[in-house]
């Protein structure tokens, strides 16, 4: 018997598709520490669910709906090739059984693959860009935009993919993560922003303090102090976040500098 | 004495309504980053008419957000609001296109700090209102009910709102007085102080990137090249 996915998947209908992808936006929307993103899962694929038999006021609608809106965890921009998926399941109607046990399995992947991509990657890369930006004197509506560009061409860019090929793979999904950019990127955008990085800190640095003649002794000072915290911060690991200990010295400081 | 606390209501009420909506990005809706602190304090400083200075809090606060990975359900302080209040604080005393005063700077970098990590409590409380909220409703939401589902949605988004923008509204209330304050009786030259704020902040993120990276092979080599070239373009630069 062939499986429902092994059939070329129908077209996605482009209002239907946008309105799923614009839903996925705020899929976190009423994210809590019982169901997860559930609610919001159920909240993505609603639209699709109303071309089943009967529209909205008939059971298969309903029983989809309440199979959706159960405990599910992703990462959110993962989270629409879950729900892209999902959607052309419950369209083929298949078992509920087979469902169920598909959106189960696959909570964890989406959440790994979506963490190591997204949030110890892209986003950091994205960042370290900006600070880039700030040290090559940007002005702010350039740093901003130039950040906001970058960083949305991925994300919008994955969310789209995601309902996508979840769409086109249905049970067979697992294909699609299997995608070179979530298995190698995180490696190759790792290596980029261990360059933007280092380029970035000495030239945000050097705009910060007010671009101070560098071979002067406070960018001198400057220049030395960094590492070593640096460093003491990197051992200090698990033990002490480095915003905890910022804290606490720059309360120290401006005390210093207000009470002296 | 009332004009004066009218001026604050009118910077304040706008600023709360931006760190709302900024807030709302962080997790609810709809994650494209404009609550990075870069972004959201540039915002905060141009939503009272510095945004160089909100720009320079922002890079410093972007520095150490680099070390807080947004993941799941761990506990992270919340830059995005934070950063509003940091950027129109770090403000004070400066004009459209100057650095921040180096006392209001280092109050904003504090406020965005300690409004971060309040932040961090409030999304932590955002999230157990939502399943508090959910919990009677889980018979409707196991019968299919779109209106349950769409209401959840709605309810925890307006929550998130609300929740950002008050808590902005509070704390600009508290820091911006403490900033005019601190700015007057600041004592340490400019830019020993400038250095000193930057040097903090500088450290968390050439941390986070060791610390983020250096288990991919040939980083570690890539960066501290890279750092040497930063260093040559800034003393070429000059």
């Amino acid at each position: 018997m062939p499986v429902p996915d092994a059939v070329p998947a129908p077209e996605l209908p482009a209002v239907l598709r946008a309105s799923m992808l614009l839903r996925c936006l705020a899929i976190q929307g009423s994210w809590n520490y019982e169901i997860l993103v559930g609610n919001g899962v159920g909240f993505c694929v609603e639209p699709a669910l109303r071309q089943l038999p009967g529209g909205m006021d008939a059971q298969p609608y309903k029983d989809a709906l309440a199979r959706q809106s159960v405990y599910f965890n992703a990462h959110p921009y993962l989270a629409s090739l879950a729900v892209g998926a999902l959607a052309r399941v419950e369209l083929e109607q298949v078992p509920a059984v087979r469902i169920e046990r598909f959106r189960t399995a696959l909570c964890g992947p989406l959440g790994s693959l979506g963490d190591r991509l997204v949030w110890a990657a892209w986003l950091p890369a994205c960042s370290l860009m900006a600070l880039l930006l700030f040290g090559f004197g940007w002005t702010p509506l350039g740093v901003v935009a130039g950040f906001l560009l970058l960083y949305n061409v991925g994300h919008l860019g994955l969310r789209d993919w995601g309902l996508r090929a979840g769409w086109k793979h249905g049970l067979r999904v697992a294909t699609a993560m299997g995608h070179p950019v979530l298995q190698h990127g995180p490696r190759y955008i790792g290596r980029v922003s261990a360059v933007l990085g280092g380029l970035a800190l000495p030239l945000a640095v050097h705009r910060a303090i007010g671009g101070q003649e560098p071979l002067s002794p406070i960018p001198m000072g400057v220049a030395v102090a960094t590492p070593v915290l640096a460093v003491l911060l990197v051992r200090l690991q698990g033990r002490a976040e480095g915003w905890r200990v910022v804290l606490a010295l720059l309360a120290v400081f401006v005390l210093y500098s207000v009470v002296r | 004495m009332l004009m004066a606390f009218l001026a604050v209501l009118v910077d304040t009420i706008p600023l709360a309504l931006l760190a709302g909506v900024v807030g709302l990005d962080v997790v609810s809706f709809p994650q494209a980053m404009i609550s990075r602190p870069i972004v959201a304090a540039t915002l905060g400083g141009a939503f009272v008419g510095a945004p160089e200075a909100g720009l320079v809090c922002g890079t410093a606060l972007e520095c150490l957000a680099l070390e807080s990975l947004p993941v799941g359900a761990s506990r992270y302080p919340e830059w995005g609001s934070a950063s509003v209040v940091a950027g129109a604080v770090a403000a004070v005393g400066a004009t459209s296109a100057s650095f921040p005063s180096v006392g209001a700077f280092a109050v904003g970098v504090l406020v965005g700090i300690t409004t971060g990590w309040i932040g961090g409590w409030t999304m932590v409380k955002h999230r157990q209102i939502i399943a508090a909220f959910a919990r009677p409703r889980l018979d409707q939401l196991a019968a299919g009910s779109r209106n349950t589902v769409v209401g959840l949605q709605v309810f925890g988004m307006t929550l998130d709102l609300a929740r950002g923008a008050l808590l902005a509204a509070c704390m600009y209330l508290l820091a911006r007085p403490l900033a005019a304050q601190v700015n007057l009786r600041w004592t340490v030259s400019e830019d020993l102080s400038r250095a000193i704020i930057v040097t903090c902040v500088a450290a968390v993120a050439a941390a986070s990137v060791w610390k983020d990276f250096h288990a991919i092979s040939g980083t570690r080599r890539l960066f501290v090249a890279s750092l040497a070239v930063g260093t040559v373009l800034v003393v070429a630069g000059a």
